[in-house]
């Protein structure tokens, strides 16, 4: 398993996070949806941790992966926090579509 | 003796807080009894000083150092000499019967309390300023009393009229006060002090190396403050127009103490005005022509206050005839016998009007003889002791300066002449119009005629009785030697004025004193002839008068040529600045300002549009140009 893993090139890891990161970034961008921007929002967590890892397995370094367990307990709890405000928001509003959730301004 | 000094001013100033602070919770009585008695202790305490002076040098009495720095201190210090003492006496007596006068003439009005407390805040600061022992005291008291007095004369606010008037005393008192400082600021630069004490009787001037021509600006500056205060050419018109004011205050202010400021000033400062000739004949030359003018304005006038207004401008005039001619205890003198006479007219008239609810215009009198005795009597009295015939106090005094200026100029003996015939011609005409003939008023107004209260009586009584004897304490120096009685007043201010002694003969005084005096009576009889054997009233104000009486009678255009001159032009100057300078460009700038920002802000807003999608597409286009900047 290490070896297939050390058998890909460093440059792919990079290539591929940056694709989920691009991704992500364009979906809160482009998306209206408040429950596909969240999904969004985690494609872009997820790149990063990606990138951390490979970047940990290669550098020999294990306290990039420590990191990224950290980062993912806490966009747990996360997700757990902006999906109740999401439902509450359904409920009040009925909708999640962020063109129509623009109350935030002066 | 040092500790009696320092009680003087602090009767009327504990009086004046306990009125001003309890206000309404005290009944008028008992402000009454307190401001009475704050003003009565006072006077007590002067006695007691006078009696102490008597035979004792100037008293210095330090109450605490004011201001210290480098070269220069000024200490609160108070001296008391025979000059100050007579002051004393004439500001606390004088000011207890108008207190309490005004008990009576006040009772009615709602601000009887808030008119004690300035009445003793006032007598406060007149105290300060004949007891200050260095200019800088005496400033305090001087702009103290101009205060008073601007409250005072606006003391009825809710008329218009009123609040000019006082606008216009404190604004012409303010162009004299400019002349006081500078001359201050010019006597520290001079002297390096404001010392009265190190000055005068420390032989600083007389040891001084300043210029000639200094102390001409010097002294000419003081005169200016003088000018203002007491209300002579060209800064009296503030005066006759101060008559709005409760008729107390104007026996008080402007007829008795504040108004004689001025001529306490110079007498302070007489040793500086001795140095300089030159300002000492500009002062008697105004002196002269401001009683000319006065009286002569005095003559048509029909607001009995009016023509005892213009009769104060007219004696004051005659006092600064005096200060000029050198006859420094001659003015003071003056200013005592004045200060008697003059309150007891204006309580007089205060009488009057009081008993006439509140007319004033002689016109609408007449025949009051039956109705106020007392009244009549005592301002009988007083108008011939304003007249000056002898042996009253008025006589003596005005005797003085006339045989002064006999000595010294013979052009302004003839003025002061005119100017006594004159007083004697309104004074009796105002008292004929008044108390003589038959009531020219309404039914209403008849049926309440009344003699006043004792308590204005009373004070009308006692005055009426100095103004017969206060002339024998100046008894004139050639008589007085035949007959072995002493100028006293002379001698008594010997130490605190430099007298310049007229040598008079006997028979020269005599035929001058029989002269005036003849001249006197021909005038009063005139005026008798005319407003009682003719019963002549003046015309109603719409009646066209011709020549010099129209002339007169429009107080010779002062007020007009004031008006054209400086009142029209600093109004159309502040209305420039209103319209142009405040409205466009001050509040344009502060206008534009506020407006730039509301309308920056409208076109910026639009990008806190409050959708999610939008700040992220902004987020992160500002990141990526972040990057490309730290990149390349």
């Amino acid at each position: 398993m290490q070896e297939v893993i050390s058998g890909i090139p460093l440059v792919n890891y990079i290539y591929i996070s940056a694709a989920l990161f691009g991704i992500g970034a364009l979906g809160v961008m482009v998306r209206r949806n408040a429950i596909v921007l969240f999904m969004c929002i985690e494609l872009m967590l997820n790149a990063v941790n990606l990138l951390l890892v490979a970047f940990s397995s290669y550098l020999g370094d294990t306290s990039g992966q420590v990191f990224v367990f950290f980062i993912m307990a806490v966009a747990a709890a996360e997700v757990a926090v902006g999906l109740a405000i999401l439902i509450m928001i359904y409920r009040n509003a009925n909708t999640t579509d962020t063109e129509v959730l623009n109350q935030l301004k002066w | 003796m040092e500790q009696l000094v320092k009680l003087v001013p602090l009767f009327p100033l504990i009086s004046f807080a306990i009125i001003g602070l309890l206000n309404r919770k005290l009944t008028k009585i008992h402000a009454a009894i307190f401001a009475c008695t704050g003003v009565l202790l006072s006077f007590v305490d002067s006695i007691m000083i006078f009696i102490a002076q008597l035979n004792h040098g100037p008293v210095e009495v330090k109450i605490f150092d004011w201001i210290v720095a480098g070269d220069f201190s000024a200490s609160l210090t108070f001296l008391c000499d025979h000059l100050s003492s007579i002051f004393l006496l004439v500001i606390t007596g004088v000011g207890f019967l108008i207190h309490i006068f005004s008990v009576g003439y006040m009772m009615e009005d709602d601000g009887f309390r808030r008119f004690f407390a300035y009445l003793n805040l006032f007598i406060f600061f007149m105290l300060l300023l004949v007891l200050g022992n260095n200019f800088l005291v005496m400033f305090i008291g001087w702009e103290g009393v101009g205060f008073c007095s601007f409250m005072l004369i606006g003391f009825w606010f809710k008329e218009e009229a009123n609040n000019n008037a006082a606008k216009k005393a404190f604004v012409m008192n303010r162009v004299g006060d400019l002349g006081f400082l500078i001359a201050m600021c010019l006597i520290f630069v001079a002297f390096g002090t404001l010392d009265f004490t190190k000055l005068f009787s420390g032989g600083l001037l007389a040891s001084t190396s300043v210029s000639n021509e200094m102390m001409t600006i010097i002294t000419l500056c003081l005169f200016v403050g003088a000018m203002g205060k007491s209300a002579q050419i060209p800064l009296y018109t503030w005066l006759p127009d101060a008559m709005a004011g409760p008729t107390p205050v104007s026996a008080l202010i402007h007829a008795a103490t504040m108004v004689t400021a001025g001529i306490y000033m110079v007498a302070r400062t007489n040793f500086m005005f001795n140095m300089t000739p030159a300002t000492l004949e500009f002062v008697a030359i105004i002196g002269a022509l401001t009683a000319l003018l006065g009286a002569s304005i005095g003559l048509f006038q029909n607001d009995i206050k009016k023509v005892l207004a213009y009769s104060t401008v007219s004696q004051l005039g005659l006092m600064f005839l005096a200060l000029g001619l050198g006859a420094y205890s001659a003015a003071v003198f003056h200013v005592v016998t004045h200060a008697f006479f003059k309150a007891l007219l204006f309580l007089g008239s205060g009488s009057v009007i009081h008993s006439m609810g509140g007319e004033q215009d002689i016109r609408k009198m007449g025949g009051l003889k039956k109705h106020m005795p007392v009244t009549y009597m005592t301002f009988l009295i007083g108008t011939i002791a304003i007249s000056g015939i002898p042996p009253l106090a008025g006589f003596f005094s005005k005797d003085q300066i006339l045989a002064a200026a006999f000595e010294h100029n013979k052009l302004l003996f003839v003025l002061g002449m005119i100017v006594s015939l004159m007083t004697a011609f309104y004074m009796f005409r105002l008292l004929f119009l008044t108390f003589h003939g038959s009531f020219r008023g309404t039914h209403e107004q008849e049926h309440h005629l009344h003699e006043s209260p004792f308590t204005m009586t009373f004070p009308l009584i006692v005055l009426a009785i100095f103004s017969v004897i206060a002339g024998f304490i100046g008894f004139p120096h050639a008589l007085g030697e035949q007959m072995g009685i002493h100028n006293w007043f002379d001698d008594f201010l010997k130490t605190s004025v430099s007298s310049v002694h007229t040598e008079a003969h006997l028979s020269t005084e005599l035929t001058m004193m029989g002269i005036t005096t003849a001249l006197i009576l021909i005038v009063i009889f005139i005026a008798r002839s005319i407003y009682v054997g003719k019963g002549a009233i003046p015309e109603d104000e719409k009646v066209e008068r011709k020549g010099l009486q129209k002339l007169i009678y429009n107080k010779y255009y002062v007020d007009e040529l004031y008006n054209a001159l400086f009142t029209r032009p600093v109004d159309k100057l502040s209305a420039f600045f209103q319209n142009f300078m405040d409205n466009k460009i001050v509040d344009g700038i502060v206008n534009g300002l506020g407006k730039t920002t509301t309308k920056g802000g409208s076109y910026v807003r639009i990008l806190q549009s409050g959708n999610i999608n939008a700040y992220a597409i902004l987020f992160i286009l500002a990141i990526t140009l972040l990057f490309l900047i730290i990149l390349f």
